[in-house]
């Protein structure tokens, strides 16, 4: 009897369940779909105060985490049902790929609007992110294809206690210098360098950071256009720098399956390591964990000092707007006030963001700063003209991988790095 | 000596049993203990504080995880989530493993190897077509076109499950249910699934348990907030960047209280087989 | 095998067989549509070269060609098939002693059945940080961060302090040993109902005919266990060889490819590098692979059975 009656309770949930129905779009509404769970409050506040101003609901829908909202965005393009603004979270081919199919809006007579005023009030390597130029390799019209809503770069972070303590007085600005230091710290019984490199972005960064200083942007796109051999010698000093490092002893132990998380614990709640790799945005999880961190933001220590070191940078998030949408023009009018100058102000005051907005950069302390001041000479692989095969980089990053962990010397991984871009380039001739 | 080799033998054994319980206990304990401790703290002292039990306990996070996760709403959609799909695959898939199990129809091995094949192939890439077909059918979106993706999920395992208890059961009370009468539903009804009850136990279990924690095709298949389960919830403070611990903690902590009490209430049947003796065999 | 005794069904007997067949309509539409369908879709897309978005390309049988000659697809599936063996063995093995002993009149029973059923109910993320700190090999001013090496430096062995999930050597057994701690309460809990449908005549008849603990449990307690064993071991590997997500919160992405596992390697193909359809004929393959395993030990049951 018991048993019955829960069913019976089950069917009528069922039943209930079964009456609440689709609801059709409301009008005078814009709908978002994001992944950025830490920042829905911020976000809904904006919205409130939008609809306030002009009358336009703003509603958001939060999917998280980022891999899921993948999924749902590649299913809702398939199904035809995308929202009126929303992110694609991949590489610049998918993106392509994406506008190809009709499914985002060409922003660049918005941008180009009043004399350029929207494109010029932002940083210039935020919107060259989301730009395709003239004769891009994946055949897009050109043009301003997303709006940035923030940037960011990733760069070296020192411990300044841990560095006063071993004796070492200012961060290291060459690569030789770095590693004497490295010494000084084993020495001292520190632990010199902690990141996530369990996470392969992150890899993919510092080696492609080393790479553009030690043999130039020209070359390392010639190597993608498959001109240059990764067994040529500049190739391996960018294996070797990891070498080195792990002879040296600089890196903690486990880092290859470290996650971020992980390594941002490492370095700033328990102090374990002097140095990390890591992104903007750990200003804010450090100042929340530890707000009485004492720690400095420098690029990279320069490999060859002939060339600059660039970092990784441009626009941490996207968004575009659905080229489907009725309500196309009033999405990218939101999107216009979310990146003006109060909005961005605001959002830095909450999250800690970088702004995109260069007005709004007054008031930003010097740690957040500095991930910015490089912001003019940064790189990122969605402003290249040419990317590498995503199989090239998965042997590529996998490979540093076995050589951080002492299973294969520099010379093999560039060897198995550059079989699989020979097959890749004979699987793309073929018809 | 006052002991026989017998007890000495008796007394070792018993002790090195519970030695052996107690070390798997502890092993399984231990997360609990610390869940619930970091539930207590806050956000700095999370890391640092080293005592076993907090100075400061902040019961507060429940109140934030209960309020900024949104809980009041997708508890309750939670709720009806387990509930409907439970109820379902325990229809249905009892009604289907009895009938693989006892009845006679064409085909019938047949199809059941299709179902356990269909166990073993995952389908990583099918949240495409199966948006695309639930879109079609105006289930998008729907609580009901989760509730029935979420019934296949589950269906194939706890038909297997359910067979296999059918498959023991003596003939002898069937047929003394068909000389009363009784017809083929009536036998599914007041023979097979009383004593099935163990068996049905662990798939309510297992269900409850993979409904409960299920995010991925609630986010795909879902777009308006109100129908988010409580995992949505929680995925607040879990975030890309940053994690809140203590108040993901006394989410979790929250979120876990229920399955467990859907064990305790269903283990009770688990094990009734010992009391009221056994009936199966 | 119910066998009709009454002569007067068999008249209607193509009827009767259309009644049967309702019971398992209702499991069979559901299935149609939500299992069947998209897995034709799937094998359908196996045969298109497409990165998920935009035109497809038709390839015929291409992805499955490559796919043969995909060595870290294959060594994916050789350490998928390890930490199955591992679980079948350790978590089943640990799994059907606390059954046993759960099965007995002994104190704290009540208490040790819900205490064993946590790991499973335990979110990912609590898991995850738990094992990464246990097993940690970080130091820091000397000390050992996590708990089993500066477990095994107090004791005395220093020596055997290693760098648990950093090293191709340890890090799958790692996993597999976390992955078989998570999953052992749901053999646990089986077999224990399993263990509950045994008449408990059986060991006293075989008690009075002499028999020791051990004959009981092989004469008695295994033959009557042979169909929970086997769905238990089915179930084992179907959790083992497609375990994931314990995987990312142990090592990330990874460990190079040692700690790869094909569903592990359809995600990277699916997202990482953008290969739509050959990450579909990645889960056909996977897929008939782990058909034709259990339906091996389908038949390897049933001559248990009549043996």
């Amino acid at each position: 009897m018991k048993l019955f009656l829960a069913l019976l309770c089950g069917l009528m949930l069922a039943a209930t369940a079964c009456g609440c129905g689709q609801s059709g779009k409301e009008a005078n509404t814009i709908e978002v779909w994001h992944w950025m769970t830490d920042r829905q409050d911020a976000f809904e506040v904006l919205a409130r105060k939008y609809e306030a101003q002009t009358g336009i609901k703003v509603k958001l829908a939060l999917f998280a985490p980022s891999d899921a909202y993948t999924q749902k965005i590649i299913a809702a393009a398939q199904a035809n049902i995308l929202p009126d603004v929303y992110s694609i979270l991949d590489k610049k081919a998918i993106v392509a790929a994406f506008i190809k199919a009709g499914f985002v809006a060409d922003l660049t007579d918005a941008f180009q609007m009043d004399n350029n005023a929207w494109e010029k009030s932002l940083f210039t390597k935020a919107v060259d992110v989301n730009r395709f130029v003239e004769g891009n390799v994946d055949g897009v019209k050109p043009g301003i294809y997303g709006v940035p809503i923030d940037v960011g770069s990733q760069q070296l972070l020192y411990n300044k206690t841990l560095l006063r303590q071993a004796g070492i007085t200012r961060p290291p600005a060459t690569f030789e210098e770095w590693l004497a230091d490295i010494d000084v710290l084993r020495r001292a019984g520190i632990t010199p360098f902690v990141s996530g490199f369990g996470e392969l972005w992150l890899i993919d960064c510092f080696a492609s950071n080393y790479a553009f200083n030690i043999m130039g942007e020209q070359k390392v796109f010639d190597t993608f256009r498959g001109k240059v051999s990764y067994t040529d010698p500049d190739w391996l000093r960018v294996f070797t720098i990891f070498k080195t490092l792990h002879d040296r002893g600089a890196f903690m132990n486990g880092i290859v399956t470290k996650g971020n998380k992980l390594a941002e614990q490492d370095f700033a709640v328990f102090e374990r390591a002097a140095f990390t790799f890591n992104g903007a945005w750990s200003v804010h999880v450090y100042r929340q964990m530890r707000p009485d961190l004492d720690y400095g933001v420098v690029p990279l220590p320069v490999f060859n000092p002939a060339l600059p070191m660039v970092s990784w940078g441009g626009a941490e998030t996207s968004l575009v707007v659905n080229n489907l949408s009725p309500d196309k023009d009033k999405a990218i009018a939101f999107l216009k006030w979310l990146t003006a100058r109060e909005q961005q102000v605001f959002l830095f005051t909450h999250l800690y963001s970088l702004p995109v907005n260069r007005e709004a950069m007054a008031g930003v302390p010097e740690n957040l700063a500095a991930f910015s001041r490089v912001m003019e000479t940064s790189t990122h692989p969605k402003v290249w003209p040419v990317n590498e095969d995503p199989l090239v980089s998965e042997a590529f990053l996998k490979g540093i991988q076995a050589i951080i962990i002492g299973e294969k010397t520099p010379q093999a991984v560039a060897r198995d790095v550059q079989l699989v871009k020979d097959r890749q380039i004979e699987k793309a001739s073929q018809p | 000596m006052g002991f026989n080799k017998y007890q000495v033998q008796h007394f070792f054994r018993n002790t090195l049993l519970h030695i052996f319980l107690l070390t798997v206990t502890v092993s399984c304990l231990f997360p609990i203990f610390w869940m619930i401790r970091s539930s207590l703290m806050s956000g700095t002292t999370i890391f640092t504080d080293q005592a076993l039990i907090p100075v400061d306990l902040n019961w507060h996070n429940y109140v934030v995880a209960w309020t900024r996760g949104n809980f009041a709403v997708y508890f309750i959609n939670s709720l009806i989530y387990t509930i409907s799909v439970v109820t379902g695959i325990v229809v249905i898939a009892s009604l289907a493993a009895f009938a693989f199990s006892r009845l006679q129809f064409p085909g019938k091995n047949a199809i059941f190897y299709v179902f356990v094949a269909a166990l073993m192939i995952p389908l990583p890439g099918s949240f495409v077509p199966l948006f695309v077909l639930m879109n079609k059918l105006h289930l998008v979106d729907t609580r009901m076109g989760y509730i029935l993706c979420m019934i296949n999920v589950g269906l194939s395992l706890s038909i297997l499950l359910l067979k296999t208890f059918f498959d023991k059961m003596s003939p002898d009370l069937e047929n003394a249910a068909r000389i009363d009468g009784c017809n083929q539903l009536q036998i599914w009804w007041y023979v097979a699934l009383p004593l099935a009850a163990p068996a049905l136990a662990v798939v309510v279990i297992y269900n409850s348990l993979n409904v409960w924690n299920e995010y991925i095709l609630a986010t795909v298949l879902l777009s308006n907030q109100d129908l988010m389960p409580l995992q949505r919830g929680l995925m607040v403070f879990n975030g890309p960047y940053q994690v809140d611990y203590p108040v993901l903690m006394a989410g979790l902590t929250m979120t876990a209280i229920p399955v467990i009490a859907i064990y305790l209430l269903m283990q009770k049947h688990i094990v009734k087989g010992l009391s009221s003796g056994a009936v199966v065999g | 095998m119910f066998v009709k005794t009454n002569g007067r069904y068999s008249n209607t007997k193509s009827l009767d067989a259309f009644t049967n067949f309702l019971f398992i309509v209702p499991a069979v539409t559901i299935f149609i549509i939500f299992y069947v369908y998209p897995f034709f879709e799937l094998f359908n897309l196996s045969l298109y070269q497409w990165s998920g978005i935009g035109p497809k390309t038709f390839v015929g049988m291409r992805n499955f060609q490559e796919l043969a000659t995909d060595k870290v697809w294959w060594l994916s599936m050789g350490q998928a098939g390890y930490v199955t063996l591992i679980a079948l063995t350790f978590q089943n093995a640990l799994a059907f002693a606390l059954a046993l002993a759960c099965d007995r009149e002994i104190r704290m029973k009540r208490f040790y059945r819900l205490v064993f059923f946590i790991p499973p109910v335990l979110s990912e993320v609590v898991v995850g940080f738990l094992w990464n700190w246990m097993l940690n090999s970080g130091t820091h001013q000397g000390h050992q961060v996590g708990l089993v090496n500066n477990f095994l430096t107090h004791i005395g062995f220093p020596q055997l302090v290693h760098d648990w999930l950093s090293d191709p050597k340890t890090s799958l057994t790692c996993i597999a040993v976390v992955h078989s701690w998570k999953g052992f309460g749901w053999g646990f809990i089986m077999l224990l109902a399993g263990l509950q449908t045994i008449d408990r005549q059986l060991y006293e008849a075989a008690r009075i005919d002499g028999a020791g603990s051990w004959r009981l449990f092989w004469h008695v307690t295994v033959p009557m266990m042979v169909p929970v064993i086997m769905v238990v071991v089915m179930l084992t590997i179907l959790g083992s060889m497609q375990v994931f997500v314990l995987i990312f919160s142990l090592v990330n992405q990874g460990l190079v490819y040692h700690t790869d596992v094909p569903v592990i390697r359809i995600f990277s193909s699916m997202w990482g590098t953008n290969q739509f359809g050959y990450a579909c004929a990645q889960a056909v393959v996977f897929g008939i692979s782990l058909v034709a395993v259990s339906f091996t030990l389908k038949a390897f049951s049933n001559r248990i059975k009549q043996v």
